[in-house]
């Protein structure tokens, strides 16, 4: 099992990492998304996988059953995620506010804080 | 109901949870957190009030400098201090720890933070008010306060985040188009890094079993070398990336001269030291072995980073831009006491952070009155400002000193601590690259000077023909920018006349990050030995 | 996208989407769901009427701007951690509350607290971004 989920997770960061090199601000934004899905089976990988028995108290007991899933990756997966969904949504607001207000979707148009032509520094001292 | 609490008993379990009360006292760790979260939450619901805006930022500012002051008096006296949230006993639960690093790193956070509030009176408009400027900076103060002050490493990457996105609003507030330029490139570029944390984090997890940073530094000695250096050597790169140390420095110039200039200002004192800081508490603190099998990468990064930055500016005729680089110079002089990584090294970096925090602060606050007066951001046409403004000349050659760590100024000592430290350690390159950086940062430095102070006009224009296009600052910019600039530079003199005190904190800090025994033992001072 | 269909049901959809919102809300104090997921129901609920009726539609209806309800989120949230102040116990500590009205038990805790802040910090947050790509006003 680990195995496997080690071949998706080198998937989808070759996928994100191929997709952000882009030049073009949507493809790079794809690349966002898939770079957090990503890490967060990293993070649930390297958390151990084990049995499948949902890390919940039951009712009559006062511990957890042996050998229950980790719980914590769980909650750190959530965490990532939330932020993950607040990061992608701005980026995919400013993405819409480049290319209104630019007119540009490729990166290399973008250049207008570092203008290509830029003047060379004084001689003087 | 009787059967059932028996059998709890019986399991046995270790404890969870701390018993006893918490003292009011022992708060101090997370008010300014706190402070800042819950002002920032106020003062968007009062986004329609303007004038009470600022007000209450400023107070809230306040005290959360007044609690800064009370915290390091309190780690001073006492070492480190923890609080575990929610009642939990540690290593479970989030742990907020200050020792001497974090307490300083905040307090002068916090001091820079409370003069841009009063400098924003003069720069922003009723737009940038609108979108809510005063929200997001303290938003970003709780992030940044944050990120000193956890001691839990996920949580650090929760602050990173929220530092982030305040930062993201700040940067596009008031929306003009090289703004939305700037942020493209800010945006990813620092997202990419904060994804890179993550994934450092998710391999310590794997290696350790724990997030507590306490925990993590009793438990990093055992863990196996390779997976150690993996972690440790992403951990470099993704705050090597938020530093804007070399060869991931391109962002910080590409964005951090479009916003308004007390957004400017904010971001070059602020947010590049807490990748630094970063970078101090997980190698120093946490993951040593990963720091002394890094040393040769770092020691790269430093001498490139220290090098490039103030060529960088030296190459530059955009005011901001320029100070941008020497931003990153700075960055460079902090990752050589990380490199050094002895009581020397650590300690002058702490201290470094310190005067880089407030100067850095100070410069861009003295540029953009430089940039109000001649309303341009090119020092090609501003000759001539020290006949309109000589004390504004003054503020900034005192910057220029203190920058490149001439005496008497507060740049000077940490210099000193971390050249000795190189001699001591025999390490010449990065002696010789330390005192090369300070000499280059005082050429570039000193040159942006001549070229806005001393000449008399425009360049190319003939030296006894004046500048015709400055203007002078109005009431309101004397009052609220320049006052506010005289009294921070002010304390970087008076804290350059008297360091002593800093020196003494900057040695306990470093000798709290290279011996963790102080602060573990604040961390799991309430659990009980078993 | 403006079918009569979708104007005449949106209203309808969007206040069933509200309310499931909150039952969500209040559902996951002990059961799947929470502040989270109830808050993101709730900010679709918006987006959905903001696309049939208009964006200025959803704005009037609103009454407030939804960043304000984020505001409100975070300072509600803040506000739960320091109720633990006089209970002389850390930051966040969960503190409960229980009633009895009529022979049903009603609990309220700082952890609920909490989640409604960050049912309105989500809310907030969401609505904003959603009404902003929708009607493409500057923000």
């Amino acid at each position: 099992m680990e195995t496997a989920l080690v071949g998706l997770i080198a998937l989808f960061f070759a996928v994100s990492l191929y997709l952000l090199l882009s030049k073009s601000i949507i493809r790079m934004l794809l690349g966002v998304a898939i770079l957090g899905n990503a890490v967060n089976l990293l993070i649930f990988t390297t958390g151990r996988l084990t049995a499948e028995i949902p890390p919940i108290v039951p009712e009559d007991a006062y511990a957890p059953i042996q050998g229950s899933a980790n719980p914590l990756p769980q909650a750190l997966i959530l965490t990532a995620i939330v932020i993950g969904f607040a990061m992608f949504a701005f980026l995919l607001v400013l993405g819409y506010r480049a290319y209104q207000a630019l007119d540009a979707d490729n990166t290399d148009n973008m250049r207008l804080a570092e203008p290509e032509d830029a003047p060379r520094p004084p001689l003087s001292y | 109901m009787a059967t059932a609490a028996t059998s709890y008993d019986a399991l046995n379990l270790p404890p969870a949870m701390i018993e006893g009360a918490t003292a009011p006292a022992d708060w101090i760790v997370v008010w300014p957190v706190a402070l800042a979260l819950f002002g920032a939450g106020l003062l968007v619901m009062l986004r329609n009030q303007r004038p009470l805006q600022s007000v209450f930022a400023g107070l809230i500012v306040l005290a959360i400098i007044v609690s800064n002051v009370y915290l390091l008096l309190r780690v001073f006296e006492a070492g480190p201090l923890a609080m575990t949230m929610g009642k939990w006993l540690p290593p479970f639960g989030i742990t907020f720890v200050a020792d001497m690093t974090g307490a300083l790193f905040a307090l002068s956070a916090s001091v820079a933070a409370f003069i841009v509030v009063i400098f924003a009176k003069v720069e922003l408009d009723g737009r940038e008010y609108r979108f809510g400027f005063y929200p997001l900076l303290l938003l970003l103060l709780c992030g940044v306060s944050g990120s000193f002050l956890t001691g839990d490493i996920f949580n650090l990457y929760v602050w990173f985040e929220v530092m982030l996105i305040a930062s993201f609003g700040l940067l596009i507030l008031g929306g003009r188009r090289i703004q939305i330029d700037g942020a493209v490139k800010y945006g990813f570029l620092n997202f990419l890094a904060t994804a890179l944390f993550l994934i450092a984090i998710a391999y310590l997890y794997g290696i350790t079993g724990t997030l507590n940073m306490a925990d993590i530094a009793r438990k990093s000695a055992e863990a196996p070398v390779g997976p150690l250096l993996t972690a440790s050597g992403l951990f470099l790169f993704a705050f090597g990336v938020k530093a804007a140390a070399f060869p991931a420095n391109a962002w910080l110039p590409a964005a951090y001269h479009t916003p308004a200039v007390a957004v400017s200002a904010l971001f070059g004192g602020l947010l590049t030291k807490v990748g630094a800081y970063a970078a101090y508490r997980v190698l120093v603190l946490m993951l040593p072995a990963g720091r002394d099998m890094l040393e040769p990468v770092i020691l790269a990064v430093a001498v490139a980073t220290m090098i490039l930055g103030p060529l960088g500016a030296l190459a530059q005729t955009n005011l901001r831009r320029a100070i941008g680089f020497l931003v990153i110079g700075g960055i460079g002089v902090l990752f050589a006491g990380l490199t050094l990584g002895t009581q020397h090294g650590i300690g002058g970096g702490v201290i470094y952070a310190v005067h880089s925090i407030l100067t850095l602060t100070a410069f861009y606050l003295v540029g953009g009155l430089v940039e109000r007066m001649s309303g341009t951001q090119d020092i090609r046409y501003m000759g001539g400002i020290y006949t309109v403004n000589a004390p504004l000349s003054i503020l900034f050659i005192i910057l220029v000193f203190a920058m490149a760590g001439l005496p008497p100024f507060l740049g000077l000592w940490p210099k000193i601590l971390l050249v000795e430290g190189g001699v001591r350690a025999g390490d010449w390159v990065i002696v010789t690259t330390l005192l090369l950086n300070s000499l280059l940062t005082l050429i570039a430095a000193s040159r942006l000077w001549a070229h806005i102070f001393w000449r008399n006009g425009h360049e190319g224009a003939r030296s006894e023909q004046p500048n015709d296009t400055l203007r002078r600052l109005t009431s309101d910019e004397v009052g609220l920018g320049l006052a506010p600039t005289i009294a921070l530079v002010a304390l970087i003199v008076v804290l350059g006349f008297f360091p002593n005190w800093l020196i003494e904190a900057g040695g306990v800090a470093a000798i709290d990050l290279l011996e963790p025994e102080r602060y573990i033992s604040a961390v799991f001072a309430g659990v009980p030995q078993s | 996208m403006n079918t009569v269909i979708f104007r005449t049901a949106a209203p309808i959809l969007a206040a069933l989407m509200i309310m499931f919102s909150i039952f969500v809300l209040l559902r996951g104090h002990n059961e799947p769901g929470g502040g989270f997921i109830g808050g993101l129901i709730g900010a679709s609920g918006i987006a959905i009427y903001g696309i049939a009726c208009g964006v200025d539609a959803a704005r009037r209806a609103l009454k407030v701007h939804p960043i304000s309800l984020a505001g409100l989120g975070v300072f509600l949230a803040a506000l739960s951690g320091f109720l633990s102040l006089p209970a002389a116990v850390p930051f966040l500590t969960g503190l409960w509350a229980t009633f009895y009205v009529e022979g049903a038990e009603i609990s309220l805790s700082t952890p609920m607290m909490f989640d409604i802040g960050v049912y309105f910090v989500v809310v907030g947050a969401v609505g904003t971004i959603a009404l902003t790509l929708e009607g493409g006003e500057d923000d």
